[in-house]
């Protein structure tokens, strides 16, 4: 759903046209775009990802149901048992919420585990480990207890599964102090984000899209090095524009990628910005964007979309 | 509290002398199965109930009929389902019930009306059962206007207040609690509003991979605390989407197996394991149970052993369950395991039994014609049923209920 929030932001804020192109430069250069390296479906980003870094890190381990010898429920961690052994690669029993917590305590210790859901909707199972332990326990140990895990799995609508199976959950995790929370769209942020993620010192909320698994993208050389990480809090410029700036997450950015290409032939230049991190969010280069644009819509799969702010939806005054 | 009611909508069962003849005969009907195993291990609930020494109470013709319709409706709707879905006309999560009928006839062809049944997403045969008219739940699982939830559940949330079926959950371990609750209302109308007569009962049906989700312990406990007319029963047909059951259970203390039923004496309840294949067997079980709740005695918690022929859902490509062991299973088929027990015990002549099928068929191909025929949702949908009271959308800038504005009958009104 799209809402477009009309904004006049005061030109030459931040000292002119060359401060605003500077900003533009700095928000783009987290765009990769060097090179073609052909094309990957996120599902094989995803999976490549989690072999290199369960390769690279014998701490790292994957916990889940159906994650082993069932291949995955959408086929992510396909071949992975088979290299890494069930010692690494652990089908659970269904049970959310004590594998969950089994999870973070093993994080707690020491461990890296990569904790699967079925879809998100199931982490509503174990959310009493998720919020109060692994977001909240740094805090009240005072910093000597981290809890360096990565929820991961399938968020949002996917094609008619029922209301159970179709909830996002992006804005109830952004609104826990204590949690990241990324939202890759392409094969690109996949792999690079699900590398960052795990190599991440805090529990990050990594939520997926089914309908994307199957979809390919091209990539560059780049993405494809094993040390391939994007930062977590930076956004994406996928398509410049001039008229109006569209943030999205997840499969938002491809609708808004052909939304601009149909607004493109009636001469609206859109500037597409792929947020991918919703914790922390990227302001500034939302910010710098609609200093140019002066206009902002936000593409959220919520419906109808809520009054109060979420990190998805910037404030009208985009001037901090 | 009285002499044990029947409650069920068939006749009641009668012992007759010939009881064992008709056993030896089922047991030659089935040559391929395991170890039969009724075992009630709790004592208590034996005495007030007449004893089944044979190990299968007899059953009148009538009731024979009406279950094995049950059954036949139960596997030609899933099969339906089946071509529908590959044709298109069904879309998302479809998770077939295909040979267990046994356990949905066996339990819910002995309730009332006023009885409730929960179940999980595997609930299309569990509804029928109960009730439901196929064609709404063929509408429902269309996605049409004329389903049982107007389009708005779909397969995994086939819900029915009329016929006592409170879902249809998506989460496995959900419903348990939820039936609970439905039984404790029955014991709060007893207990606390005095009405004698409130002795309906409710029966949650669940597979074995929910035997681990902490809800189902949760509500083992509080049915067991507070004495509730609830009936556990595990439909424990070995797989939980790939997850065979020893992958995923631990075995019970001194056993080669993970049983489940032997854990609910460790919460206060008789534990009764059953041959889930075999419909008589299992409603004998059930009317033990069903007994013991609406007397007041408490739930009681029963494993099924069963099995499903189709994978766990239509996009499961089922390679993990071996072909042996399907084969097995499917000599163990339960449709025709009662058909050939009521030719041979005269409860039905083969001319009934073709129109049995004859009807099933017409009425399964009834259900999908007037699925296809029937509307689609309207937008304005949309917006209705998520709130009782659509006032709860809260009051517009100016000053109406929102739900007065024009936009919101088309569905597309700004509601927050």
């Amino acid at each position: 759903m799209l809402q477009a929030i009309a904004s006049r932001a005061l030109p030459g804020l931040l000292g002119g046209a060359l401060g605003r192109a500077g900003l533009q430069q700095a928000a783009r250069a987290y765009a990769v775009t060097a090179g073609h390296a052909g094309e990957m479906t996120v599902r094989d980003a995803l999976n490549s990802a989690l072999d290199e870094e369960l390769a690279r890190d014998p701490s790292v381990y994957i916990l889940g149901e159906e994650v082993g010898e069932y291949q995955g429920a959408y086929k992510i961690t396909r071949g992975l048992l088979q290299k890494y052994g069930s010692d690494r690669v652990r089908d659970t029993p269904i049970t959310e919420a004590g594998f969950t917590g089994i999870a973070v305590g093993s994080a707690f210790a020491g461990l890296r585990p990569v904790c699967e859901f079925m879809t998100f909707n199931f982490s509503l199972q174990a959310i009493d480990q998720i919020i109060n332990s692994a977001a909240k326990t740094l805090y009240m140990s005072a910093g000597a207890i981290n809890c360096p895990i990565v929820f991961r799995g399938p968020n949002g609508a996917a094609a008619g599964v029922g209301a159970q199976h179709s909830q996002c959950f992006a804005a109830w995790f952004s609104s826990v102090p204590g949690l990241k929370v990324v939202s890759p769209y392409d094969a690109e942020d996949a792999r690079g984000l699900l590398k960052a993620a795990i190599r991440d010192n805090d529990p990050v909320m990594f939520l997926e899209n089914e309908i994307l698994y199957g979809q390919s993208f091209p990539i560059s050389e780049q993405v494809l090095d094993k040390d391939f990480v994007l930062p977590i809090g930076k956004a994406k410029v996928m398509r410049p524009g001039k008229s109006i700036t569209i943030t999205a997450h997840s499969k938002m950015v491809g609708f808004s990628l052909q939304a601009a290409d149909k607004l493109a032939a009636e001469g609206i230049d859109c500037e597409v910005i792929n947020l991918r991190s919703l914790k922390p969010l990227d302001r500034d280069t939302i910010a710098a964007s609609v200093r140019k644009t002066h206009y902002l819509a936000t593409a959220h799969p919520l419906t109808p979309p809520p009054k109060t702010p979420t990190p998805d939806s910037t404030p009208q005054n985009p001037n901090p | 509290m009285g002499a044990p009611s029947s409650g069920s909508r068939t006749m009641m069962a009668s012992m007759t002398s010939q009881a064992s003849a008709r056993r030896a005969s089922v047991r030659a009907a089935g040559p391929q199965r395991a170890a039969l195993r009724v075992r009630a291990v709790a004592t208590t609930a034996k005495k007030d109930v007449a004893p089944s020494a044979t190990g299968k109470s007899a059953i009148t013709p009538e009731a024979a009929k009406d279950v094995y319709y049950d059954m036949v409706l139960g596997r030609e709707f899933e099969e339906m389902c089946a071509q529908m879905y590959y044709r298109g006309k069904m879309f998302g999560f479809v998770h077939l019930y295909s040979g267990q009928e046994a356990v949905s006839s066996g339990v819910i062809r002995l309730l009332r009306p006023d009885d409730h049944v929960c179940s999980t997403y595997r609930d299309h045969v569990h509804a029928l059962s109960k009730g439901v008219p196929a064609r709404e739940i063929m509408a429902e699982l269309f996605g049409k206007a004329t389903g049982c939830c107007r389009g708005q559940g779909g397969s995994m949330h086939i819900f029915s207040a009329k016929h006592g079926v409170l879902g249809g959950y998506a989460f496995i371990g959900e419903g348990i609690p939820v039936g609970v609750g439905a039984a404790f209302k029955s014991a709060y109308r007893r207990q606390v509003l005095g009405e004698e007569s409130s002795d309906s009962v409710t029966v949650s049906f669940f597979g074995d991979g929910t035997c681990n989700v902490g809800q189902f312990y949760e509500s083992l406990n509080m049915a067991a605390l507070y004495k509730l007319p609830h009936i556990f029963v595990v439909e424990n047909n070995k797989w939980a989407i790939g997850m065979n059951h020893p992958r995923a259970t631990a075995r019970t203390l001194g056993d080669e197996d993970p049983f489940i039923y032997k854990k609910g004496p460790a919460f206060g309840m008789p534990g009764v394991l059953v041959d889930g294949m075999d419909v008589l067997k299992v409603r004998e079980v059930a009317q033990e149970a069903i007994a013991r709740a609406r007397r007041g005695d408490g739930p009681t918690l029963i494993e099924a052993e069963t099995y499903r022929f189709r994978g766990h859902s239509l996009a499961d490509p089922d390679e993990l369950r071996s072909k042996e062991e399907k084969a097995k299973y499917a000599a163990r088929d339960p449709i025709p395991q009662l058909k050939e027990y009521m030719l041979k015990s005269g409860l039905a002549t083969e001319a009934e039994i073709k129109e049995i099928h004859d009807k099933v068929t017409a009425e399964v191909e009834d259900s999908v014609k007037f699925a296809d025929e029937s509307p689609k949702p309207d937008m304005s949908q949309l917006l209705e049923n998520v709130f009782a009271d659509p006032r709860g959308f809260g009051i517009a800038p100016d000053g109406r209920y929102r739900y007065e504005m024009p936009g919101f009958t088309t569905g597309t009104a700004q509601v927050s």
